[in-house]
């Protein structure tokens, strides 16, 4: 099972490594992780993806929330909760219509070229980690030079 | 500018601060990244205790905080002082115990450069802390002692590390001393939940054969007489954990003692018989149900516990009441006595678990040399005045005490039951002995176990801090051995200590008291040399050192598959 953790934390050092640290000993995994400071600049928010039974995810969120610099911590619904995740490809230009193509298959994807050059351009898309997986599928064809993802954030 | 402010080096503030929260001793050994928090202790009211190793420090420090249910502070300096603490904290937090750590740093702008003694202690103790605080600024000092002792002793109680970089011991400021702090994610209490209460209340009443197992957190929150009366006001028979052990009285008519690895085989063979359980104050560790699949099969679990993340993590509960394990006892007592409901003596359940704990203290087969761990532990209960505290080492003569040891006086035994510390007990009775002057004191030890932290005498003769060392002596790794005799096909390895040292000797080498006891009569005799002596007392036992540990639920089975005395 796979589920959306969001948590506000004091906006202090060492917080990040006393979270991931708390995955690592009580042997949960973490899928993903994207932290940013809140609009009060004393929190900061984490959203992490984890998998695990439904009796591990409880027991996390219970063990996240006994942290003393955790605030709060959600577990949230993927059905009500926007859940996004910022993904960067660059993506090797061959042919000369490899442009154009690319440029059609971002357009159905609703991502955005940049930095395009002779022979690689950098696309970008923001999605969900499931669109984004069909999303690197369709290209695959052409060749992923590099890539690289933010892991999910969402409200 | 707030005119309760004062100027003060951070060394001045740390002891100030400690002062307010009621400090009276520190346990601990100076270096150079402590050195001036040492030069204001010196100039402060607090008493300072010597040791000879950091990890005793923590031991005598969680002692003391175990017994008087505040923290004990111990100081130690940076680098390798720190991690000396480390085993000390993490025992501590493995049992729930309060206790303030003190540690000197090197200078904030050495930090990170791998500095002489610089470790990252923050980082170490991070899995083992309640939590850690590093004031950088000598401003900080009154509010992190306020916090960190806050946290120590509130909620489920652990340790709390304070690491303070020597310029910040150093440097002076003005300061001012809070009478509050704010913590907003910390929650350490809750309201009494009534409603699972009532739920709790239903599901034990119409249960047919109901226990009550009571955990550590019975003695931390001394819910002594809430659970001795409801108790005996449903007529439900008590087991504990071992770490429980001491929050029921052992020679009560409705106890049946430890269960689990080395529990009583009557409150063994009871446990897999019951319906219902309310569980107070417990982790359900492995150690004391066996596998978690097999002891929760056809039981339903009541849990209680202060510390929300208990719940589910090892045992599936039908009802849980989280808060306070005290104020939940009193409050469902309350209602029980509006229900005036009592369910009679005699019924069927409670005769079935009379039988059978007669039978089993009737029939159990014990070793039949005139020192055997029945015969010298019941000889010690015999002597030993009800109010004593005892603490135990870790190994076969822990599981001993367990066994043989009646645990009568609420809240009188401590062990390191859940990280099982070897070198615990004796530094830890130290500590209990500054926490409660007016009591004798024993450590009822191993000689593995005791000769970890034997240099602890010094500190007990020379602090003028009296105990008694009861040395049940195999000459050998004893437990170890035991799991070779039946686990390895005798493969006997690395668990000779032969007669090496000499405890009587050892003992008076240190200016203690030594007494070799080879009979009953000579140990009744020395237990009582013991209890009328000022210095401390190493009583050495000479024993069989083929003596197993019986009955005996091996690791990763069920109580069920209890391994009894042939």
């Amino acid at each position: 099972m796979w589920a959306i953790l969001s948590i506000r934390v004091e906006n202090k050092p060492g917080i990040l490594f006393k979270v991931t640290h708390l995955f690592r000993a009580r042997n949960f995994n973490i899928d993903s992780i994207s932290v940013g400071v809140m609009e009060n600049p004393e929190f900061s928010k984490m959203v992490i993806t984890t998998v695990g039974t439904e009796k591990q995810i409880a027991q996390i969120v219970k063990q996240l929330d006994k942290m003393i610099d955790t605030i709060e911590v959600k577990r949230l619904d993927e059905k009500e909760s926007v859940y996004k995740e910022l993904a960067l490809f660059k993506v090797k230009l061959s042919d000369a219509s490899d442009s154009a193509e690319i440029n059609k298959l971002a357009n159905t994807f609703g991502a955005k070229i940049h930095n395009e050059q002779e022979n690689s351009l950098i696309v970008e898309l923001t999605s969900t980690p499931d669109e984004i997986k069909s999303f690197e599928e369709s290209i695959k064809s052409f060749d992923i030079l590099d890539s690289a993802r933010t892991g999910v954030t969402a409200l | 500018m707030n005119d309760k402010m004062e100027i003060m080096n951070g060394g001045k503030a740390l002891m100030k601060a400690l002062e307010k929260e009621g400090v009276k001793e520190v346990f601990g050994l100076p270096g150079g990244a402590n050195l001036p928090m040492y030069d204001e202790l010196f100039k402060s009211n607090i008493r300072h205790i010597l040791v000879r190793h950091e990890q005793s420090a923590a031991h005598m420090a969680d002692g003391f905080g175990r017994v008087s249910r505040k923290p004990g502070v111990c100081f130690a300096t940076s680098g390798p002082g720190a991690t000396n603490l480390l085993t000390g904290i993490a025992t501590a937090q493995a049992d729930s115990a309060p206790m303030v750590a003190v540690t000197g740093q090197v200078p904030v702008n050495m930090i990170g450069r791998d500095a002489f003694q610089e470790s990252d202690i923050i980082g170490m103790s991070n899995p083992s802390v309640k939590y850690a605080f590093q004031p950088r600024t000598v401003e900080e000092i009154p509010e992190v002692v306020k916090k960190g002792f806050y946290i120590a002793e509130t909620g489920r109680p652990g340790p709390v590390l304070l690491d303070i970089p020597k310029d910040v011991q150093q440097n002076e400021a003005k300061v001012t001393f809070p009478e509050e702090v704010r913590m907003p994610g910390y929650h350490p209490w809750t309201d009494v939940d009534i409603t699972n209460i009532e739920r709790a209340i239903n599901l034990l009443l119409s249960s047919e054969k109901p226990i009550i197992l009571a955990g550590g957190g019975t003695i931390i929150s001394s819910a002594f007489a809430e659970l001795q009366s409801i108790a005996e006001m449903l007529m439900i028979p008590v087991v504990t954990t071992f770490k429980g052990k001491g929050s029921f009285p052992e020679n009560h008519p409705l106890s049946l003692g430890p269960i689990g690895m080395h529990g009583h085989a009557e409150a063994n063979k009871i446990m897999t018989e019951v319906d219902c359980v309310l569980a107070i104050g417990t982790r359900f560790s492995d150690r004391s149900v066996g596998t978690f699949e097999e002891f929760e099969r056809n039981l339903k679990i009541i849990h209680m516990d202060v510390d929300p993340a208990e719940i589910g993590k090892n045992q599936t509960a039908q009802v849980a009441v989280v808060g306070d394990v005290k104020a939940s006892l009193r409050v469902m007592l309350k209602i029980l006595a509006k229900k005036a409901l009592k369910k009679s003596d005699g019924n069927n359940w409670l005769k079935h678990v009379n039988e059978v704990k007669d039978y089993w203290r009737e029939n159990l087969k014990l070793h039949p040399g005139e020192m055997s761990a029945a015969k010298i532990l019941r000889k010690l209960r015999e002597v030993l005045p009800k109010e004593s505290i005892v603490t135990t080492e870790v190994g076969q003569h822990q599981m001993w005490a367990s066994l043989f040891f009646d645990a009568i006086h609420p809240g009188t035994f401590f062990s390191s039951t859940g990280l099982g510390t070897m070198g615990w007990g004796f530094p830890a009775a130290i500590g209990a002995k500054v926490a409660r002057p007016d009591v004798a004191v024993v450590d009822i030890a191993g000689d593995g176990s005791f000769n970890m932290t034997e240099n602890s005498l010094a500190t007990s003769v020379l602090e003028d801090i009296p105990v008694i060392v009861f040395l049940i002596n195999n000459f050998s790794l004893g437990m170890v051995a035991q799991w070779q005799r039946t686990f390895y096909d005798r493969r006997m390895i690395g668990i000779d200590l032969k007669k090496c040292p000499d405890y009587v000797k050892l003992a008076e080498s240190y200016g203690a008291q030594g007494i070799r006891a080879q009979s009953l009569d000579e140990l009744g005799k020395a237990i009582k040399v013991g209890l009328n002596s000022d210095v401390a007392t190493v009583i050495d036992i000479p024993i069989d050192p083929e003596e197993d540990v019986l009955p005996f639920v091996a690791p990763g089975t069920s109580l069920k598959d209890m391994i009894l005395p042939s």
